[in-house]
């Protein structure tokens, strides 16, 4: 028997004409952490669901065990011990938590009539042996992320998982569940089970992670034990060609104050919130995920109007109701979600890029469609949107262009002050670098900007000050050569109660 | 992994609203039931509420049926056009061999439906086309062929035997024989959706399809079944029609299937999938017999009963909505 658990050879996958998986090669030990890294589009996705038996491979072998195995669906997959936590959480929200992980299972007595008390008493013991508390009634769709992830890690357990696949698994979740959540990644790994584990955050990899599989364009390009490599030369394999700048921050000298918030408040949500915006400024704003940054914005861009305090637009004090008012003073948000706040899926990239601005080319209600066209194309081409034709259907671009028209969308409003919302979560770092670029020439021109992200090091890399939010409270307040990620930690963990920096 | 349960005070929240919804449809009969009798006394009586259940017997059966299907986040428009074709078909079986069994005329009748259902399921699970559209389409072709089957002509009571006319009516355990076989039917359906895997994967296909799938549960199976027990009880439903109203006709059970669909929205199945229950439909179902009942005991003119029972569906999507939206917005982060 080989030292391996799982072993893919030359694994290819076409769909219609495009070869998404080249001749792949991958090799999993029992006890590690194995993280697969790519750019989006490298075909780290399909890969894995050639694993689970979602996709059958055109070419190559997969052995389990030294045994040739093919899964003609994911039942089959994960009998034979391999369980996927997809990125899209696969649990059904409208069943209880107990019943989510023996779903499709369920424990059943004479004459398959399902046995509750069985189910609800194995639930139990799986979850107190796992160390999670969660009231096995719930209905999961009341659950956080976290407690999600928790009930797919349990239903992955119960099915005696040797193989465990989790897809970017802590892209929601806040610093204390990540710590936890690698805890029991370690745990999983030194009972003996493998786990692939993918991340567009590096820092994690270097945490968590034994080797590390880097894919490129569909194809494999090297395993390497994750001591013996550095972030630049991880970045080098996945991009193919160094990245030298990751954050591409021009000096730019602030102008008049463009935007200035005072004792913002919604009461429950966020509190005395009060800071100031200059021109060609960026002001970072960390937190963890739920401290009540997106509520703050979405209160200035008047989606959900505060219940107190003052917001000045440019030296004039200003009360903003709507998006739409927020809109005509120049403001433009870019939200977090793309797909379900910042884009029409189903629409194509010109009608989405026009979409704010299209009174602008409305002559007594009827559309100008050549201006509009001109215009989309101009700022797609800005943005460097890669698609075949600007007509192509948003939906069906990569994560990393729909970001870049959302971006081209808002752009294209000629806003004076940009609110982005985690503007490069779950992008490749192609992407992450051009959308850095561009914000740095944005401020550049006289844009203020706002940025929210939780992640450290773009906060970091990226703002001219940085305001830090803990459950709805400002705790922290530093200026870019005072920060660091261990006072930025601390302001964003800290308890406001009992101790306070500002 | 230890992970903090969400605060007791917020799930008792929702957990109260998940609840209210049923126990909003009781208030609402039991308030329905008090103005009601204050108008017609005889409103409140056995023979009354006997009535409404002979009412609803088959609008309960097909509802639960629809229940399923929109369970699935699907939808079906054929039953009422089906029951019509089946109605008219076993009338005109009965009316050429009227010695024929009744336990064979009712199999016949379910064989029938269940055909009827099969054409659906093909359509959408193999034709790959919404349920909407596919419903649709066959409510027009099965109501088209009770024309063609029966030349426009109808089945009038004098022609069909008097065995087959006590099959709904008769009373040999004391209550009627189709209030029997609902309460059988609702049975069925209960244990179905709650006691076995196939019942569950209903919900699970419903919830999240893709969840679903990975899971291993075949979910065009589980589609395709739903749409198969609905033109079963289609069959039964045309079988006990064509019974208790004694006689078939062309337009037999036009615009049923949105009393069936108004039954279970009504009994808070919700029209995205994946939630609701047996006891809610049934509540719903009552909830429209009641109103048909008491739109004639208060004598209010008949055409107020239609627009009662749209303003009725409105409400019930309405507060759907509002709990929706309400469930949201207390989700703990």
């Amino acid at each position: 028997m080989s030292e391996y658990l799982l072993q893919l050879a030359n694994i290819s996958k076409r769909f219609g004409g495009v070869e998404v998986l080249h001749q792949v090669s991958f090799a999993l030990r029992p006890g590690e952490v194995h993280a697969l890294l790519g750019e989006n589009g490298a075909g780290k996705s399909t890969l894995i669901k050639v694993i689970t038996g979602v996709h059958q491979p055109d070419g190559g072998e997969i052995y389990l065990n030294d045994k040739r195995v093919h899964f003609n669906d994911p039942l089959q997959s994960r009998q034979a011990g391999i369980a996927a936590i997809y990125q899209e959480l696969s649990l059904c929200l409208d069943l209880n938590v107990a019943e989510n992980i023996f779903l499709g299972r369920q424990p059943t007595a004479v004459g398959g009539r399902i046995d509750w008390r069985k189910l609800y008493s194995e639930a139990d013991r799986l979850l107190t042996s796992l160390g999670v508390h969660l009231d096995l009634r719930t209905r999961v769709r009341n659950l956080s992320i976290a407690q999600m992830q928790s009930v797919e890690i349990a239903r992955a357990f119960s099915l005696n998982a040797r193989i465990l696949i989790m897809d970017e698994p802590t892209s929601s979740l806040t610093l204390n569940e990540v710590a936890e959540l690698f805890g029991l990644v370690r745990r999983l790994r030194d009972e003996g089970s493998a786990i692939i584990f993918i991340s567009h955050r590096l820092e994690e990899l270097f945490e968590v992670a034994d080797r590390v599989t880097v894919l490129r364009d569909g194809s494999c390009v090297d395993t390497r034990l994750v001591k013996d490599v550095n972030r630049d030369e991880l970045v080098r394999l996945m991009v193919g060609r160094s990245i030298s700048n990751f954050f591409p921050k021009q000096e730019v000298q602030p102008g008049e104050i463009a935007l200035k918030v005072e004792n913002l408040t919604h009461t429950g949500i966020f509190e005395d919130i009060s800071f100031e915006l200059r021109k060609g400024e960026i002001l970072g704003m960390a937190g963890l995920v739920g401290a009540g940054r997106t509520d703050v914005a979405r209160a200035i861009f008047g989606v959900v109007p505060p219940t107190s305090g003052t917001i000045q637009v440019e030296g004039r004090q200003v009360e903003i109701a709507s998006p739409q008012q927020a809109i005509s003073l120049g403001l433009a948000y870019v939200p977090e979600d793309r797909l379900i706040h910042g884009l029409i899926p189903a629409m194509n990239i010109t009608s989405n890029i026009s979409l704010p601005i299209l009174e602008e080319y409305a002559r007594r209600g009827w559309l100008q469609a050549k201006a509009e066209r001109s215009a989309a194309f101009t700022a797609a081409r800005q943005m460097e949107v890669r698609a075949n034709t600007i007509w192509q259907i948003a939906r069906t671009l990569s994560g990393g262009n729909q970001q870049k028209v959302v971006l081209a969308k808002w752009l294209s409003t000629k806003p004076r002050i940009l609110i982005l919302d985690e503007p490069t979560r779950g992008i490749d770092v192609g992407t992450k670098a051009a959308v850095h670029a561009l914000m740095s020439k944005l401020a550049a021109e006289g844009i203020a900007i706002l940025m929210i992200s939780s992640e450290l090091p773009e906060v970091l890399g990226m703002s001219d000050r940085i305001l830090v939010m803990h459950e709805g409270q400002m705790t922290g307040h530093f200026t870019r050569a005072e920060a660091t990620q261990e006072k930025i930690i601390f302001a964003a963990t800290q308890d406001v109660t009992t101790g306070t920096v500002l | 992994m230890t992970v903090e349960n969400p605060p007791v005070a917020r799930s008792n929240l929702l957990w109260t609203l998940t609840r209210w919804r049923e126990a909003g449809i009781i208030i609402f009969i039991l308030i329905l039931a008090t103005v009601v009798s204050l108008r017609a006394s005889d409103f409140l009586t056995l023979g009354n509420f006997r009535d409404i259940l002979l009412d609803i017997s088959i609008l309960t059966i097909v509802a639960l049926a629809q229940t399923m299907v929109i369970l699935t986040h699907g939808i079906d428009l054929s039953v009422g056009s089906g029951i019509g074709l089946v109605a008219m078909m076993v009338a005109y079986t009965i009316k050429a061999n009227p010695n024929i069994p009744l336990v064979v005329v009712v199999l016949l009748g379910m064989a029938l439906g269940a055909v009827l259902g099969i054409f659906n399921g093909l359509i959408i699970t193999l034709g790959k086309v919404p349920p909407i559209i596919a419903t649709l389409g066959t409510m027009s072709i099965y109501r088209g062929m009770v024309f063609l089957y029966s030349e426009g002509y109808w089945i009038p009571p004098y022609q069909l035997p008097n065995s087959f006319k006590l099959l709904a009516k008769g009373t040999p355990l004391g209550i009627p024989n189709i209030i029997i076989i609902a309460v059988i039917v609702a049975i069925l359906v209960y244990y179905f959706l709650n006691y076995t895997r196939t019942g569950r994967d209903i919900y699970a296909v419903g919830s999240n399809p893709v969840a679903a799938q990975y899971t291993g549960i075949r979910t065009e199976r589980i589609i395709f079944l739903v749409y198969v027990l609905s033109g079963i009880a289609v069959g039964l439903a045309g079988v006990l029609w064509a019974s208790r109203f004694e006689s078939s006709q062309t337009n037999t059970a036009l615009g049923f299937e949105l009393q069936t669909i108004a039954a279970s929205i009504v009994g808070g199945v919700s029209i995205s999938g994946g939630v609701g229950t047996v006891p809610g439909a049934l509540l719903g179902a009552l909830l429209l017999g009641m109103i048909n009942n008491a739109v004639t005991l208060v004598r209010i003119s008949p055409f107020w009963e239609q627009a009662a029972q749209g303003l009725l569906i409105l409400m019930a999507v309405v507060s759907d909505n509002l709990i929706m939206r309400g469930m949201q917005r207390n989700r703990p982060k």
